[in-house]
């Protein structure tokens, strides 16, 4: 579809409307750049500085930030990402391998429920956190759960939106000729899927792996409400035990390095599978 | 979807569909639907905290849903959508042009890789780290302010923080940046699956961009507009973080930046397990109807949908994943 | 999120320089601080009874208490490298689980573990917890607390020297359920080079006799606004001075009642809004902060002991520390600052200890409550090392009457002031609702400030605002 511009006044409007366009991008990329750089500006200043007022210009504190994050025993950094890393990439694995085996199994078998179980499904994705909160801080003190990671893991299996996604890329992208002549050669079921239907949902599970994983990484809620000992605490717990260290401790310099060092994994994750995920969410948008 | 099924479904594997969703659903029903469940139950009785003491529960009919009819639930209600209309019009207006150009073959666009990747970074940052970041900015001495002091727009520093409209304003400012990214590379997908053909017919026609843009391609990606709307809509019902932190928890002046969910955050404060449990319902329910609408639009077009048409949504999407590189 | 700070902030009150107790592992410290307590330590404490449990579980939400016990108490044996625990010489294990209070969490955590305190394991059992005077009575007036005379077996004598209202915060019907190491008078820190241009002098004896009630407190307010400056910097600077001396509690029965001092404090704070007297901030957000330092134009704060050396000082600096800065005269405004008592006496901020019920630890929690809250010796060196202001009477007369100066404030001795005025604090109408009624009263009329809402409006919003929190709050009565 390669078009070649009539005459030259098209060409100029053409020219013009690119230009535009590359104004208004520009423009829209500085917007949301800008708010990690802040972020990263501030994480070199000292409190006082950052009390006090904004600057665009770095402070030179950087390393005294970062010390002190580090040496402060009761913010055990080096665990917090651990303990992140292990729940972020469990939930994420989790969610989406079982919500793929949902997808599929909603969509490859003819089963009495299914409809149901598709509709019920998608009522789940409408339900905030926030309602059943309590009842499930509830339910995991008397399972003996409390400041564990199972409760922050195990319920990821049941990702509905994770779900949603999986099945619209089936609907669009996997034939059921391939299932059938998989079970013409003799493959069972969970070999089929795990063999043959997996491969193909790749860009999808890896997209799908990368927003959990971000969710998870980000999540302060629940874990929160869960995990107790310094041992097991996550990023975004610390960050707020930091935020709520007393007078002669609290330090902003100090929270807005720890914010820096709690994105940057997320940030070099993105920009390593930028592609993947750019793709990936384009691929869960077709549907109509 | 079901008839499709049926024309090549062997009983035999029905089984297979109940072993497959049975993890899921097993785990919704542990974690999720228990706690749900003694949610709705306790909406129907006074039951909540005073201090350390346990108040009920006694069973109190409807009254919970009556006190909240009569009061406030309104306006909580109206808040949240007006929030997320706030956010939503310029997320979908700068998607929609975003995607129009990037796929606008005429335009090629150089760097694209490079502004969707940022375009979508916003998504990344922490709600709580980019409120932080907002106080800082739109406070009565931040730069915000500085800048249209010193451009003499303003001749007072503008308190965005205290003031109904600024602070809506501000809510729908975050969400809309939050979100536009995604929503631009879902709506370019679509815009990539019109067929080309129809495009270059208009052009030999003498369509302009603008003409193609609103003729063809908007009626087009019509039904991915309505499952971006619906989504954002469902996410918009759920909308908390953003205001929450942004206004400290008190949902702004006048309580005119108080969504539902805030509303329903204020009542667990005091382990309200009654009129929390009451807002939850009332928010189920809406959400699900919204849910159902969406369910529909949707299985209305899997049924409609033929054999023919999936080949060419696969194609589409071949090119989506070029255009994606 | 950014006023949850602020309040963990402003509770966790006492000290004063940055050069604190971040002392190593407590060590050297600690075993100072021993020897110079061994003359009032009985032997008793290290022989506790055969029953105690051997761990001793801490709970609380930030590590300043933490560190005060580390580096004090003179058990300590050792720490862990990772502070999670500390074990004494009898080889009790304290066990620390700190838990951030972004989001009500370590009040929600707190009330799960009490609530199953009866089914918890004795080892799991909590022992020692502690809480913040905005919320104290809440917990006070429970079930899940001992009383520390009858339960733990504190004397009178043993808690005497202890500033009376901290013991009033948390006494229910003459039971005192806590004590505390800190005590938080506050006073009123105006810079001296507005009050000699608006009053003529800076001496602080002589400026206190312009503040010393709060109609004077208005007049100064307007000489100030004639010559530029504003009086206060934000809504809420002054709300403490009034809230610290109303004339009933805020809830009796289910009736809500507001004080006729609060109201005075929403028509003051109105006026000053009005006309421009203040400077439309609020509490540590970045205006109020940048109105303490070089550029500010305010004439002065309500601060108590632990903001003045710290986050006063801090602020009034041009360079900051971490940058070069010294503290000295020349760099912004240090110097500039000077105290006096203003209109009324009041306090903010203070950390409590309680014994949990259920304890299996009782011996050793008398011991820390004894070591920590009312050993004098301790308490003094606590105030020397870190310059908190403890919560010991003579200790603190001791030092209020030596030749101590703060440079800071301009060579004044300080500390004679705090002490004066803590003896001065009343606080036997606190109350289990204080924090949240106190919040939710600040929040609604800022709207009225600011103009968003009428008077009513924000008084309609105030009742809204306590039902939702606490829903056995019935009526709300309005002074006429």
């Amino acid at each position: 579809m390669a078009h070649t511009p009539k005459n030259q006044s098209e060409k100029a409007i053409l020219t013009a409307r690119r230009a535009w366009c590359y104004l208004v991008l520009v423009l829209i990329s500085f917007l949301c750049l800008f708010f990690f750089y802040v972020l990263i500006i501030n994480s070199t200043r000292t409190h006082f500085e950052i009390q006090k007022g904004f600057s665009l210009m770095p402070g030179k504190s950087i390393i005294t930030n970062f010390r002190n994050v580090l040496t402060d025993a009761n913010i055990p950094v080096v665990s917090g990402i651990r303990n992140s890393l292990l729940v972020s990439a469990c939930s994420a694995a989790l969610s989406v391998y079982f919500s793929a085996l949902t997808a599929y199994g909603i969509y490859a078998y003819n089963f009495k429920f299914k409809k149901a179980a598709f509709a019920l499904i998608l009522l789940i994705m409408t339900m905030p956190t926030q309602v059943s909160a309590l009842g499930f801080l509830q339910l995991i003190s008397k399972m003996g759960l409390k400041n564990s990671f199972i409760p922050l893991i195990v319920p990821s299996i049941a990702a509905p939106t994770v779900f949603f996604f999986m099945k619209q890329y089936l609907d669009a992208s996997l034939p059921m000729e391939i299932v059938e002549a998989a079970r013409i050669d003799g493959a069972g079921e969970f070999y089929t899927f795990n063999k043959i239907v997996l491969p193909i949902m790749k860009p999808a599970l890896a997209v799908q792996a990368i927003f959990s994983f971000v969710a998870s990484w980000n999540n302060y809620f629940i874990p929160a409400l869960v995990l107790d000992t310094a041992d097991k605490k996550t990023l975004p717990i610390l960050i707020a035990q930091l935020r709520s260290a007393d007078f002669l401790k609290f330090d902003m310099g100090k929270v807005y390095m720890m914010v820096a060092i709690a994105i940057l994994p997320v940030i070099v994750v993105y920009l390593l599978l930028s592609k993947f995920i750019v793709r990936g969410v384009a691929l869960g948008g077709v549907k109509g | 979807m079901g008839e499709k099924t049926k024309k090549k479904g062997s009983i035999s594997y029905a089984k297979w569909g109940y072993i497959f969703i049975a993890p899921f659903f097993i785990i919704f029903a542990v974690f999720q639907l228990i706690p749900l469940a003694s949610t709705i139950y306790y909406s129907f009785f006074e039951y909540y905290r005073s201090g350390l003491k346990i108040i009920g529960p006694s069973f109190v009919g409807l009254k919970n849903y009556i006190t909240l009819f009569a009061t406030d639930l309104p306006k909580y209600f109206s808040n949240t959508l007006i929030l997320w209309i706030i956010g939503f019009i310029p997320q979908i207006i700068v998607s929609l042009l975003l995607a129009a150009w990037f796929t606008d073959l005429r335009l090629k666009l150089k760097g694209q890789t490079f502004f969707k990747t940022v375009i979508y970074m916003p998504n990344l940052i922490m709600a709580s780290a980019f409120a932080m970041l907002f106080f800082a900015l739109f406070s009565d001495n931040g730069p915000v302010n500085a800048v249209l002091l010193s451009m003499g727009w303003i001749k007072t520093p503008i308190s965005f923080l205290n003031t109904v409209w600024g602070n809506r304003g501000l809510v729908g400012l975050m969400n809309f940046l939050m979100w536009f990214g995604n929503t631009t590379i879902m709506l370019m997908a679509a815009i990539m699956g019109v067929d080309p053909t129809l495009y270059e017919a208009a052009e030999l026609d003498g369509c302009t961009p603008n003409q193609m843009f609103w003729k063809i391609t908007l009626p087009l990606i019509r039904p991915i507009l309505v499952y971006v709307m619906i989504t954002s809509m469902i996410g918009g019902l759920q909308m908390f973080d953003v205001p929450q932190i942004l206004t400290n928890g008190k949902g702004g002046p006048d309580r005119t930046s108080t969504t539902m969910i805030m509303y329903l955050n204020n009542h667990l404060f005091s382990k309200n397990y009654g009129m929390a449990g009451a807002v939850s319902v009332v928010l189920f329910l809406v959400c699900a109807v919204l849910c159902v609408v969406v369910y529909f639009s949707l299985t209305k077009e899997d049924d409609g949908l033929t054999k023919a048409q999936r080949k060419e949504l696969k194609a589409a999407k071949k090119a989506a994943a070029k255009g994606g590189k | 999120m950014k006023k949850i700070s602020r309040r963990n902030f402003l509770l966790a009150s006492g000290v004063v320089t940055v050069g604190a107790a971040l002392a190593a592992c407590g060590g050297s410290s600690s075993s100072t601080a021993a020897s110079s307590a061994a003359p009032a330590s009985s032997a008793a404490a290290s022989a506790p009874a055969a029953a105690e449990g051997k761990v001793l579980n801490i709970w609380c939400w930030n590590d300043e208490f933490q560190s005060r016990f580390n580096d004090y108490y003179p058990e300590v044996k050792e720490i862990a490298a990772d502070k999670s625990t500390t074990t004494l010489k009898d080889g009790t294990t304290v066990k620390w689980t700190i838990n951030a209070n972004e989001n009500n969490n370590y009040q929600n955590k707190l009330d799960e573990a009490l609530l199953n305190q009866d089914s918890a394991a004795d080892d799991d059992k909590i022992d020692i917890f502690l809480i913040e005077a905005d919320y104290a009575l809440k917990y006070v007036d429970s079930d899940y607390v001992l009383d520390v005379k009858k339960d733990i077996g504190l004397t009178d004598s043993d808690l005497a020297g202890q500033y009376q209202y901290t013991k009033d915060i948390v006494s229910v019907d003459g039971s005192q359920r806590g004590t505390t190491w800190q005590a938080t008078p506050g006073l009123f820190a105006y810079r001296r080079s507005i009050a000699k241009e608006v009053l003529g002098t800076d001496d602080p004896a002589e400026v206190q006799t312009y503040l010393s009630d709060w109609d004077k407190f208005n007049d100064v307010a307007a000489k100030a606004a004639a010559k530029g400056y504003k009086m206060l910097s934000g809504f809420d600077d002054a709300y403490r001075t009034f809230s610290n001396n109303v004339s009933a509690p805020w809830v009796t029965g289910t009736t809500v009642t507001v004080d006729e001092n609060l109201m005075k404090w929403v028509d003051q704070t109105k006026e000053y809004t009005d006309k421009g007297y203040n400077n439309k901030s609020s509490l540590w957000d970045s205006q109020w902060a940048s109105d303490q330092g070089p550029t500010g134009k305010v004439f002065g704060f309500f601060y108590s002991t632990w903001g003045i050396n710290f986050t006063l000082l801090g602020n009034s600096l041009a360079t900051p520390t971490a940058e070069g800065g010294k503290e000295e005269v020349g760099n912004g405004i240090y110097g500039d600052y000077a105290v006096c008592e203003g209109p009324q006496p009041y306090y903010w901020g203070g950390t409590w200890i309680c014994g949990a019920a259920g304890s299996d630890n009782l011996e050793t929690i008398k011991d820390v409550m004894l070591k920590l809250t009312c050993d004098e010796a301790i308490m003094k060196q606590i105030t020397m090392d870190t310059q908190d202001y403890t919560n010991n009477e003579k200790a603190m007369n001791e030092i209020a009457s030596s030749d101590y100066k703060s440079d800071f404030l301009g060579g004044q001795n300080h500390i004679a002031l705090f002490a004066e005025a803590a003896t001065k604090i009343d606080m036997s109408n606190a109350g289990p609702y204080d924090q949240g009624l106190n919040e939710s009263f600040q929040n609604a009329f800022k709207d009225y400030f600011t103009g968003n809402v009428e008077e009513d409006a924000a008084k309609a919003n105030f009742e809204t605002a306590i039902k939702e929190k606490y829903p056995e709050l019935t009526d709300v009565v309005w002074p006429a």
